[in-house]
């Protein structure tokens, strides 16, 4: 035997990286975020669309529930007041949909047979995932700058230097980031794109909706103020409101006193580190032994 | 010396479906192998134990030497596979899917780009090079995916049904394209339903059915195994039917069959070409015309039905959707047999 005795097979299997392990991570993680933001490029209806929903909740919870939602600390009707305090709750729901896009866009390369091509290849084993998700990142952070601007055109301000509204948009970043992965092991055990995209959308309405995102929890059942304030959607919230300098001077953002409603920004980069570690174990793991 | 793809004793279930049960292969170095078998035989199943996507429950594989369960990656860098669906991304060029691939090989950038573009002429895709995949032809996919398993010159290659859904002019380029590649020293398993193809392309054939191997060897030898050659003679008459079924009695070797709808006769002889001749004479000297006349010998169908007892097109119509085909068609042929 010539081209690949024996010897050089278990030689490649003792030295199994050409690279160390991380480079090799990194490297093959931009190949496939590469991959897919060409592909973001070539199909930008996704992202129109994407932009469309927000857009229209901006508009729609604005001028349809503004007038008769009131915010704590502000006059009943006041709709600059309620303004702001939406627009927290609006981004953070924009960045969560990136759920769907993670799940359909890995269900879809499961059913082309793409992901068994990738993992007949030598490369790091949670790359296909990570590019993808940082390739969502891309996306997400590109609708969150033109939803900003439509945010801003209809009257939403922020009272915070920029600094701090970075580190809000940054706590939204961390959330979408978090929620691909929930994507991303959604899409790995669906058996079409259709079902991902469904699957992905279906849970996230209960999720943003049982939240202090659109209304002030302060009008629901006292079960479901519980339920709102430990929603690790509401911390994000809650932060970001908070790094924006939207909330009103003097009330208190919690109703029940619940820890992560006193500390939301700290509260939500737990929860979005704690999200990150557990869904991308077992989509990694889900992953390696998934089939088409 | 064990193959350059060797495995013993593989089982793979799912749920109640045994889609291997207990196969063993051996491929030398530079041959190919033919899988053979129907849809839900476990063909797939069996190619993708050996390319590190799925876990055998029981049994060994070595590819290129090394153990496929122990050492995923070092088997991964010495294979190329080429799956059922062409596997590129329809929304990146030609280009953007060979230099993807070869930068997953870890390659450089550099070398990915020039290995793309020396691809991309070999199969006939310069033209397209900078298009998306989306607009290219069933069998311009084909030659893609083929490329891209081509991007490192892995010693050696799998080829799941390669020729599939493809029309028979593009069927005809692909073969081309393998036979060039096994020329050049390449290791090559290849799983088809098309029996020709296994007979145009493979040095060994193995027979899939139920997950188990049940006959292998060349393909001389498996025609051999359904018996020997035989004389066909289709008469142009029906009044010449006694007077030629006479004829091939005398240098038969056992019985024949007369078909006086088609005119045509059948026996089992052996003697080959000179045999032949001889009838021919004999015949004309009896003043019996001939439309066709030759010496048969059994095709790799007829292995097949004598093997399985059901033909390749039979079981293929039983099969399922691609995606599923192989566990549910699996189950499929089961009944349909016994």
């Amino acid at each position: 035997m010539s081209a690949f005795d024996q010897a050089t097979g278990a030689a490649a299997a003792r030295n199994p990286q050409p690279h160390g392990g991380l480079v090799r991570s990194v490297r093959d993680a931009l190949v496939v975020a590469q991959r897919n933001l060409i592909r973001m490029l070539r199909i930008p209806e996704v992202v129109i669309f994407g932009l469309i929903q927000p857009i229209m909740f901006v508009v729609l919870f604005t001028y349809v529930f503004g007038g008769s939602i009131a915010v704590p600390g502000a006059p009943a009707g006041d709709a600059q007041a309620y303004r702001e305090f939406l627009m927290a709750g609006i981004f953070a729901q924009t960045v969560t949909f990136a759920t769907a896009g993670a799940g359909a866009g890995i269900a879809d390369d499961m059913h082309k047979g793409l992901i068994d091509r990738f993992r007949s290849l030598p490369m790091s084993r949670g790359a296909v995932l990570t590019g993808r998700t940082l390739a969502d990142l891309v996306q997400t952070a590109l609708t969150l700058v033109v939803l900003a601007v439509v945010a801003l055109l209809i009257g939403w301000r922020s009272h915070e230097n920029p600094a701090s509204v970075l580190a809000g948009f940054a706590l939204l970043l961390l959330l979408g980031y978090a929620f691909s992965w929930i994507g991303a092991l959604i899409g790995l055990s669906v058996r079409t794109p259709e079902a991902a995209t469904s699957g992905g959308l279906l849970w996230l309405f209960p999720l943003t909706f049982i939240s202090n995102a659109f209304v002030p929890v302060n009008g629901m059942p006292a079960f479901l103020q519980h339920v709102a304030e430990w929603n690790p959607f509401s911390a994000t919230v809650a932060g970001a409101r908070q790094l924006f300098g939207n909330t009103i001077e003097g009330v208190p953002q919690s109703v029940t006193g619940a820890w992560p409603m006193e500390h939301p920004v700290l509260a939500s980069v737990i929860w979005s580190v704690l999200i990150i570690v557990v869904f991308r174990t077992l989509a990694v793991r889900k992953y390696r032994s998934a089939t088409a | 010396m064990p193959g350059a793809i060797y495995a013993e004793g593989l089982v793979k279930t799912f749920g109640e479906v045994r889609a291997l049960d207990g196969v063993d292969l051996d491929v030398p170095e530079g041959t190919v192998l033919g899988m053979l078998g129907p849809n839900g035989a476990g063909k797939t199943t069996a190619v993708r134990v050996l390319t590190t996507l799925l876990r055998p429950d029981r049994g060994t594989a070595r590819v290129a030497g090394v153990d496929v369960v122990a050492h995923p990656d070092a088997v991964r860098r010495a294979i190329g596979l080429s799956g059922q669906f062409a596997a590129v991304d329809e929304y990146l060029t030609g280009r953007e899917n060979l230099v993807m691939v070869g930068r997953l090989y870890q390659m450089s950038g550099r070398d990915a780009k020039r290995r793309a573009a020396e691809l991309l002429e070999r199969f006939n895709l310069g033209d397209a090079a900078d298009r998306t995949a989306k607009t290219y032809s069933g069998g311009m996919r084909r030659r893609l995916d083929l490329a891209a398993a081509l991007v490192v010159s892995p010693p050696v290659m799998f080829m799941d049904e390669p020729t599939t859904g493809l029309d028979p002019r593009n069927r005809q380029a692909l073969w081309d394209v393998i036979q060039e590649l096994v020329a050049g020293g390449t290791t090559l398993l290849l799983t088809t339903q098309y029996l020709e193809e296994a007979d145009r392309l493979a040095h060994d054939i193995c027979v899939v059915d139920h997950g188990r191997v049940i006959a292998r060897g060349t393909s001389d030898q498996l025609k051999a195994r359904t018996g020997g050659e035989r004389i066909e003679v289709v008469v142009h008459a029906p009044e010449h039917l006694p007077v030629a079924e006479g004829v091939l009695r005398a240098v038969a070797k056992g019985d024949g069959a007369v078909d006086p709808h088609t005119r045509r006769l059948t026996f089992p002889v052996t003697g080959g070409a000179k045999l032949l001749a001889e009838v021919i004479r004999e015949l004309d000297s009896r003043g019996v015309e001939i439309d066709d006349i030759g010496l048969r010998r059994p095709t790799l169908d007829d292995v097949f039905i004598a093997l399985t007892g059901h033909t390749a097109e039979a079981a293929r119509d039983g099969g399922d959707t691609p995606a599923d085909g192989d566990r549910a068609g699996a189950a499929t042929t089961k009944e349909g047999v016994r």
